[in-house]
């Protein structure tokens, strides 16, 4: 069984299998394919932004700006549509935007040294009040042939196309981690940062690069929300991240950096929304809902830290046996 | 590797002890005139005591009308909060849905959704205003267009017409408070109110701490401020507070010349205890309950096919009496009310 356990995707894999069992026994309404799917597309932005978190958390670092990029992100291109440009141009531009948003948080932390915790609080500040000075309480409305992403199908099917878009990229971004020198560069640096610069890893251009990546799934989320709602606000994904590092966390990556995997984040988003759903379902109150998640939380961080305080103190008897 | 297996079976625990949902609503004993009608109401968010009595009218109107009543809403207001729960309440095959809207446009797609599954959509109390095509009806607190001229006027009165004034408002996006405010600041145009100054719009986002903040901000900046008018319960109330502690209101006994007077919309409940202490002499609202039962009769109504709304319709509200349809398809619950020491003790919400 140990090796089993072993791996870092087993608790939030049992749990998404006891969460549709409790879902199943709490609301008769909850055992739906096309709803739980259709359900599923309101998870899609949370999961583009943990995608890009769970590579910021295992390089050893934290990105608490991604929902407030994701506002800015979302304003600016609903104002680019509404001036006229042509949708890849809005596309390409949001990208960019992304892009750029995430540099500044990674060169911040790469090359004036300060932590990632601080330096995105303040973009977490920055980045949302840019997008309220912009709008103040209104909203840009987007053009009605780009609503409704998110009841997208494949054709043929009930499934989402945005679901789909979502594991593709999830599986993309799990070979960048898992099979290139990128991926094994960023846990290097999680793991040892002197160690790994010593040994010849560009650190600070990997730091970057992290963040930039979050940046970009942050762009592709706004555009997702924006379609999906119709309008861009600046209070869009507002309290985010709280979500989206649960997820990261949930899913078995380490908070101090160096081990984490993709698939164990995107069981947890699942296991996140399961909960969500089927409490929400069963017309279960939203401060249980709260209390629910939280203890979620708190007990597998524990369960986690004491397995693997018992994992290495059971290598170390080993070792030391004659 | 015991201690994780032991996390998970806590965890269970404490999903499984989750309130469990009461039989599902297929299973009602239906009398032979078919099932009973299913109502769902959406607040802004819970814990906010405003709802409650909006609640109380939905109970009241469902019991006399036959009809299952549930609630349930989001935990905080922000302004896609209710889209999972709305998602949610479709699925359990509702047959009408009221709501507290808290965006005028970010729940129009999803409204559509439960229209088009035939479910009576009926905005309370804050409406999806410029949209109103995504919903059904609405009912709503009083006549809106009479709320900031009432407040200024109010306001007006306890102070003299002269002097530094000052708004607490809800969100920054609030759609009521907008046009509230809006109304305000047109009357204070008139001749009568020239001599009464706006100096400042904060916002406390209907958070007792956030408004509590934002209030004792307005006194620093302010010296000279002479009232507050806070057109939300929760706002109103942190702010009698602040005054209540600083001792600054009119008459309080850290009053820099006459005082500061606050007024706004508040429940007789909250504000029970410093209309009697004189922090507050008087401030105004509107019977919430009485929304939640017009939204129950009408949504019942419809979806049985008995109503159909048409602008300018009159409709037998039962104990409330008689309604008309305006323009927009509103109803209106009641007239404004001012409460201060000699009749709040006739009211109890």
């Amino acid at each position: 069984m140990n090796h089993v356990l072993r791996h870092r995707e087993m608790i939030p894999a049992v749990l998404v299998i006891v969460a549709f069992a409790v879902g199943a026994l709490q609301s008769p309404f909850f055992l739906d394919t096309r709803y739980l799917l259709d359900s599923s597309t309101l998870y899609v932005e949370a999961g583009l932004l943990a995608l890009g978190m769970t590579l910021v958390v295992i390089s050893g670092n934290i990105d608490l700006s991604v929902a407030s990029t994701l506002a800015l992100v979302a304003v600016i291109s609903a104002k680019l549509l509404e001036a006229g440009w042509s949708l890849p141009a809005v596309v390409v531009a949001a990208l960019a935007l992304g892009a750029f948003l995430g540099a500044v948080n990674g060169c911040l932390v790469a090359y004036a040294g300060i932590p990632s915790f601080m330096v995105t609080v303040g973009t977490l500040a920055l980045y949302r009040g840019i997008a309220h000075a912009m709008l103040g309480a209104q909203s840009v409305n987007v053009p009605s042939h780009l609503l409704g992403i998110d009841m997208a199908y494949v054709p043929g099917t009930v499934v989402p196309v945005s679901l789909v878009a979502l594991g593709v990229i999830a599986f993309g971004i799990g070979l960048v981690l898992n099979r290139t020198v990128l991926g094994h560069w960023i846990r290097a640096v999680g793991t040892n940062e002197k160690a790994s610069f010593y040994s010849g890893v560009p650190a600070a251009g990997v730091k970057v690069g992290v963040f930039v990546i979050a940046g970009m799934m942050a762009a592709l989320a706004a555009l997702h929300i924006n379609s999906r709602l119709g309008v861009a606000r600046f209070d869009h994904a507002r309290g985010l991240e709280v979500d989206v590092i649960t997820a990261v966390v949930l899913g078995g990556t380490s908070i101090f950096g160096g081990k984490g995997s993709i698939l164990g984040t995107m069981l947890a988003l699942l296991l996140l929304a399961l909960i969500r759903t089927g409490m929400g379902v069963a017309n279960v109150k939203a401060e249980y809902q709260l209390a629910v998640i939280g203890s979620l939380l708190v007990l597998t961080v524990v369960a986690t830290n004491l397995g693997e305080r018992f994992a290495s103190r059971s290598r170390v008897k080993l070792q030391t046996q004659p | 590797m015991k201690a994780s297996w032991i996390g998970l079976i806590a965890l269970a625990l404490v999903i499984g002890c989750a309130p469990k949902e009461q039989a599902a609503t297929t299973s009602g004993t239906a009398s032979g005139s078919g099932k009973k009608l299913s109502v769902v109401y959406i607040p802004k968010n819970t814990g906010n005591p405003y709802f409650n009595d909006v609640k109380r009218g939905f109970e009241d109107a469902c019991k006399e009308l036959g009809a299952d009543f549930t609630t349930v809403g989001p935990a905080t207001a922000d302004a896609t909060s209710q889209i999972p729960i709305i998602k949610e309440q479709i699925q359990r095959g509702v047959d009408v849905i009221a709501i507290s809207a808290n965006s005028p446009n970010a729940l129009n797609q999803v409204m559509d959704q439960a229209k088009s599954k035939g479910i009576v959509v009926i905005t309370v109390d804050s409406d999806l205003t410029g949209n109103e095509s995504h919903r059904d009806a609405c009912t709503l607190p009083t006549d809106f267009s009479k709320v900031g001229e009432g407040q200024v006027e109010l306001l007006g009165k306890l102070i003299g017409y002269e002097g530094e004034i000052a708004i607490l408002s809800a969100t920054t996006d609030a759609p009521n408070q907008n046009a509230w405010i809006e109304k305000m600041k047109d009357t204070l145009k008139e001749p009568a109110y020239s001599k009464m100054k706006l100096v400042e719009i904060a916002y406390g986002d209907d958070e007792p701490q956030k408004s509590t903040t934002e209030c004792e901000a307005l006194l620093t900046k302010h010296p000279n401020l002479r009232g507050i008018i806070s057109p939300t319960t929760v706002g109103v109330a942190a702010a009698a507070q602040v005054l209540e502690q600083r001792g600054v209101y009119a008459g309080g006994p850290y009053a820099k010349g006459m005082g500061i007077e606050l007024t706004g919309l508040g429940t007789p409940d909250q504000m029970r205890r410093f209309v009697e202490s004189g922090v507050v002499k008087a401030f105004q609202l509107w019977a919430p309950y009485n929304e939640g039962f017009l939204a129950a009769i009408i949504g019942t109504r419809m979806k049985s096919g008995e109503l159909k709304p048409v602008p300018g319709l009159e409709i037998d509200a039962l104990k409330l009496g008689k309604r008309t349809f305006t323009e927009k398809l509103e109803l209106v619950g009641s007239p404004l009310v001012t409460f201060d020491k000699k009749n709040i003790g006739d009211f109890h919400f």
